[in-house]
């Protein structure tokens, strides 16, 4: 086995040819267009990478390489030409016997995408044994053997597990397996690590690329994660609106974008703050434990101060209890021990004992603006309120109070009698964003608020933030799981694993070697995007 | 600040809830209007009854059985009684009795619901419970074992089955009450410091009224439907207040004959919860479909 | 323990606990009764020898929670009390007045199921996967109205839809149509078999006459059922049917048939019992309904007559078998539910 990178090498004939690809989308009584006109070739062992912001339409392609349109999706023009078969042309039975055989599929989420009621083995082998391509005893030999080339953990006996038995990470390679089950030609993988943490992904990521260079598998990978793709794909493929913006081989990609629209998708991973020292504390935190239901401990002794005007990063994977953090400063869940003073004042542990002048200048942003927006108020009421309930303001100089907030978050005052669902999603986050500033606040908690939104929507939400630091000077206690948003905008860094502080400090100390075993292996685990990033990395770790 | 900017520059995007009911109804389905002209004629009939009927509602004349006639359009009942003034008062005493009794179902069922799932804890706990162990006898047995005590008066008619039905009341509003009390913006309005009242009034009952209304056109329907066949067996509204439930056991034998007299009535009520119904369908696309509006 | 057995024993314990306030409910139906009661039942004359008389027999002027430990253990023995239709010297216990018509009831309520039960379950899922098309549209615009139609609308109809197939061509409504419809329309009338509207059977009546004469109520109440459940079978497919599993399949090439049998059905099990147990609960308000309309002498009919005559012994004991069905069911369907899962049946 040798990890040789997704470097040039020997390709075979075209295997899949697209040409004039439009798909509809049914929805509000009527059909959009999903996708407007897409030319596709893909050779043999060829791994493609289809990367774009959510609704450029890239998952519809993938799922029309396979001859299939989502319930509520049309192919409505164009053709497919799979190994010289129209997949438009042929009766469903035909393509029927291609999918899962010849061209298999590996959907984002595993957990949702086995079936329950089923051992993994059993969905392994199915289609296999389905289409008459191995007897039983081979293909469950061969699944087995899937398994280990997977590095799944008991090769042997891990089949004979329920789907709800096995870890997220694992089960995405056992996804793997399946889809490798028939050794199809093209295999079509739609996002499949976008759901699990960095640390998982570095894992899933390596055992998929070895598995589909050693079977010679040609593949299409659709993401958004550009680094990710980097490592993936020998040629990528930009994707905007359902139209190919530019196409080129990865390297030539990543060295030099044609499109103004792939360098500003490139640009994201620029962004830097330089870090400024604290000079005062705002919020202290003093070994605070906490726990849900008394017993369950997802804080231990956590000791985090954040300064005056300056912006402390937490980071951590999922269950790392970062965002238990935030529902304990905000008084949400009373801790079990420990103190935390704000402004020099010990704050109440329960919400209810807060004084309204405290919770004035605590406020919080939160990751989803759908949920965090009121579907039945208009952008005015809800920014209004805390200016009404907070400061008492009322008339003409609440009226010119909120065109001012709107002018700060770069919204035109158009907008105020609009509902919220009748806002883009960056423009939602501007809405929260002026709503706490509305209170005036000395300290801000960001829990992910830029984790939902496109790449480009990240970027200038992070630059507005920033800008209003700068301006107004209040302090931020940004929760992530995004090293680059890190980088983005802290002064300062906290690293969170299991509840417990693992490291913490200026953002130039923590992110330069060298570093705890857990910050190093979280550090390592996120994708670059030089594209011998994963293979340098696997040879290190081999060390 | 960018004050000298021309107001009118500044285009706002108002619309009114009337006018977004106009376009919702412009786009309503024929099912839907049919439903509606049909509620609209019955609640006229219903409130226009005195005006309308040829004859009063319990005034009795020799003939009792007698055929439509030109004296009696839809011939007269057991007692001698005009049935199409009887159909007409009908109307009238057994949809405000479904109304009174939905409208009762709602107002307790709604509050404590919504109160349950704000709150949580012990009340959610012995409401919840309280609720499971009523649902798990059919309602209309409860119902009779409850008339069989009380009696069938009118009011303890409105009040058993108003308490009986506002169960499942309960449990609906309990359930999108929940789904919106954990919503963000909920969080938000606490962390502000808001109370209960205003977190009820502004931030969680405009969002769960869709479901709410749909639900009182089903509910309507079911009490109409269980008041009906409560009179039809005669344990209901009692003689000789005029209903469509015991106007239809008061006169069956007419069918043995092939008469189609008594299932007028009958008909009359399946005709409106026809209709209710497919308003409501109606409803529930239209507002469905305004949450995948994004 | 075995978590099936443990959350199973759970469901059991909470049956019981349900079948248990509910017979205290029923119970307290006798210690709310008004004062006057006895005076009501017995007439405006009684004496008050003949009150007090009455209340010792109906057990009145003892501690309630004794009368509550008699009342249990009675019934255990299949003792129901004595009906207030009872006087001195002739009493009529209430298991006697009931049994012939419990088995009545449940024949009744057994042939709509049997007939029901696959009838909606089939419609259903046939509707859930030709969604939108117009098979659904057609069944979705039927049940629509027939769940909007009292059950004694249907029921009435039935027996007019018979008693036209004699009446018919005799009738001015035929005379004043034209010759050619009156005829052709007299002609589809006869097609109708002609099924008693009277469903008068007593204990001689033979198996199959039985069948025959519970035909109508048995359409009748099917119709209302099966309108019902298959609506909800319909919607529970569908919502099965977006799981991405069931994507999955369809991406892994499995035939139509495949997906519906081996990937939909084994996750079904629950939803489809939880809609069918659901559903009888309008059997069992139906029966009562339909009884009353074909004269069928089953529970139904007993219960509606004992609360216009307020016997309150017998109203208690036909309620309490009708919670303790509705319960039964309940319970049974949570179990099929529990025994299916596989996250319970395979813990982690």
């Amino acid at each position: 086995m040798k990890n040789s990178g997704p470097g040039p090498r020997e390709k075979g004939k075209d295997l899949l040819q697209i040409r004039n690809l439009h798909v509809e989308g049914f929805s509000d009584e009527r059909w959009h267009p999903i996708v407007r006109g897409i030319d596709l070739t893909l050779k043999r062992g060829e791994v493609l990478g289809l990367i774009g912001e959510s609704g450029a339409g890239k998952s519809t392609i993938g799922l029309a390489a396979m001859g299939y349109a989502k319930p509520g999706c049309r192919i409505t023009q164009g053709s497919i030409l799979f190994d010289g078969i129209d997949l438009l042309a042929v009766s469903e039975t035909v393509r029927r016997r291609l999918r899962g055989s010849r061209i298999a599929y590996v959907a984002q989420s595993a957990a949702a995408s086995f079936n329950p009621a089923h051992r993994l083995l059993e969905q392994t082998v199915e289609t296999a044994v389905a289409h008459g391509i191995a007897s039983r005893e081979e293909a469950n030999r061969s699944a087995v053997d899937l398994y280990r080339r997977l590095q799944l953990p008991d090769p042997e006996t891990i089949g004979f597990r329920y789907p709800h038995q096995v870890s997220g990470g694992q089960l995405q390679r056992a996804m793997t397996a399946m889809a490798m089950a028939c050794r199809p030609d093209l295999i079509v993988f739609d996002e499949p690590t976008t759901a699990l943490d960095v640390t998982t992904q570095v894992e899933v990521l390596a055992s998929i690329r070895n598995i589909v260079e050693e079977f010679n598998t040609a593949a299409i990978y659709v993401t958004h994660d550009l680094a990710v793709v980097a490592q993936m794909a020998h040629r990528i493929m930009v994707l905007r609106d359902g139209l190919t913006v530019e196409e080129a081989e990865t390297r030539q990609m990543l060295a030099a974008p044609a499109q103004e629209y792939t360098k500003t998708l490139w640009a994201v991973r620029k962004l830097a703050k330089p870090e400024v020292a604290a000079e005062e504390y705002l919020l202290t935190i003093d070994h605070v434990t906490a726990a849900y239901a008394r017993t369950v401990k997802v804080l231990q002794d956590v000791c985090i101060k954040v300064p005056r005007e300056r912006t402390v990063a937490v980071v951590g994977e999922s269950g790392s209890g970062k965002s238990t953090l935030a529902r304990v400063v905000t008084g949400l869940l009373p801790s079990l021990s420990g103190s935390i003073s704000f402004a020099g004042q010990p704050l109440s542990k329960s919400l209810k004992m807060r004084p309204k002048e405290v919770l004035r200048r605590i406020q919080m942003i939160y990751q989803t603006p759908d949920n965090a927006l009121n579907p039945r108020q208009t952008v005015e009421d809800i920014i209004a309120r805390p200016l009404e309930f907070y400061l008492g303001f009322s008339g003409a100089q609440r009226d010119r109070r909120i065109g001012e907030l709107m002018h700060m978050v770069e919204m035109s005052e158009a907008y105020l009698d609009r509902l919220p669902a009748e806002l883009s999603g960056g423009q939602k986050q501007r809405v929260c964003i002026a709503r706490a500033l509305a209170a005036d606040p000395d300290l801000i908690i960001c829990d992910e608020i830029t984790s939902a939104l496109d790449q480009i929507v990240q970027e200038e939400i992070l630059k507005l933030l920033m800008r209003l630091q700068k301006d107004f000077g209040m302090s931020y206690l940004f929760i992530t799981h995004d090293i680059a948003t890190v980088r983005a905008i802290a002064d300062e860094i906290v690293v969170m694993h299991q509840g417990k502080v693992v490291e913490q400090g200026m953002k130039s100390e923590v992110l330069t070697p060298p570093h705890p075993a857990y910050t190093e292996r979280l550090l390592s685990s996120v994708p670059e995007m030089d594209p011998d990033w994963l293979t340098t990395l696997l040879a290190r770790r081999k060390i | 600040m960018t004050s000298f900017e021309p107001i009118a520059a500044i285009q706002r995007l108002r619309r009114s809830r009337a006018t977004r009911a106009k376009t919702a109804l412009k786009k309503a389905p024929f099912s839907a209007w049919f439903g509606i002209v049909v509620i609209v004629g019955y609640v006229f009939v219903a409130v226009l009854a005195h005006w309308i009927a040829p004859y009063g509602e319990t005034q009795v004349f020799s003939e009792a059985f007698a055929p439509w006639s030109q004296e009696f359009k839809l011939g007269t009942d057991q007692l001698g009684r005009d049935m199409l003034t009887r159909l007409i008062y009908g109307a009238r005493n057994t949809i405000a009795i479904a109304v009174a009794t939905t409208l009762l179902s709602f107002a307790v069922g709604v509050s404590l619901g919504l109160l349950a799932a704000l709150h949580r804890g012990w009340l959610d706990q012995i409401l919840s419970r309280a609720v499971d162990v009523l649902m798990s006898i059919p309602s209309l047995i409860f119902a009779l074992v409850l008339l069989s005590i009380f009696g069938s008066s009118i009011t303890s008619l409105i009040v058993i089955i108003a308490l009986l039905d506002s169960t499942r009341v309960f449990r609906l509003s309990r359930a999108v009450g929940l789904n919106v009390a954990v919503m963000e913006y909920v969080e938000v309005a606490r962390l502000r410091g808001e109370g209960a009242r205003w977190i009820i009034a502004k931030e969680i009952l405009p969002n769960v009224m869709p479901p709410l209304v749909a639900e009182f056109g089903l509910r309507f329907c079911f009490v109409f439907l269980t008041i009906a066949a409560l009179s039809f067996l005669g344990v209901g509204i009692q003689p000789p207040t005029a209903d469509w439930g015991s106007m239809v056991r008061e006169n069956a034998t007419l069918i043995t004959y092939g008469d189609v007299t008594p299932l007028l009535p009958a008909g009359a009520i399946a005709l409106l919860t026809v209709s209710v119904n497919f308003v409501v369908d109606w409803f529930l696309h239209a507002t469905s479909g305004l949450r995948d509006e994004k | 323990m075995n978590p099936v057995a443990r959350t199973v024993l759970e469901r059991l314990g909470l049956g019981l606990i349900t079948l248990f306030i509910v017979s205290i409910i029923i119970f307290s139906a006798i210690a709310m009764l008004p004062g006057d009661f006895a005076k009501a039942t017995l007439g405006q004359s009684a004496t008050s020898e003949t009150v007090a008389a009455f209340q010792r027999e109906i057990g009145i002027d003892r501690p309630p929670v004794e009368r509550y430990f008699v009342w249990v253990a009675q019934m255990l023995h299949g003792d129901f009390g004595s009906s207030f239709a009872s006087r001195t010297g002739y009493r009529r216990s209430v298991a006697e007045i009931i049994a012939p018509r419990l088995y009545n009831t449940m024949f009744l309520a057994a042939v709509t199921a049997l007939v029901a039960v696959p009838l909606a379950l089939g419609l259903g899922i046939l509707a859930a996967l030709y969604r939108n098309g117009w098979f659904d549209r057609l069944v979705n615009a039927v049940t629509l109205t027939t769940i909007s139609f009292p059950e004694f609308f249907v029921a009435y109809m039935l027996a007019y839809l018979v008693i036209s197939r004699d009446t018919f061509i005799g009738s001015d409504f035929a005379q004043s149509l034209p010759h050619w419809l009156a005829a052709s329309l007299g002609w589809a009338l006869n097609a109708v078999p002609k099924f008693p509207t009277l469903s008068n059977v007593n204990e001689q009546t033979p198996f199959w006459d039985h069948v025959w004469k519970v035909a109508l109520p048995a359409i009748t109440l099917t119709l209302v059922i099966v309108a019902h459940m298959m609506r909800m079978t319909r919607a529970a497919i569908i919502n099965m049917l977006a799981s991405p599993y069931i994507d999955m399949a369809r991406l892994k090439g499995m035939s139509p048939m495949v997906i519906v049998l081996r990937h939909a059905l084994p996750n079904a099990w629950a939803p489809i019992v939880t809609v069918v147990a659901f559903n009888l609960a309008y059997l069992i308000v139906g029966v009562v309904v339909v009884e009353v309309v074909f004269v069928y002498p089953g529970i139904g009919q007993l219960m509606v007559d004992a609360v216009k005559s307020r016997d309150v012994p017998v109203v208690q004991a036909c309620a309490l078998i009708f919670a303790a069905t509705y319960i039964l069911l309940n319970l049974i369907a949570d179990i099929i539910s529990i025994a299916t899962n596989p996250r319970l049946l395979h813990p982690r």
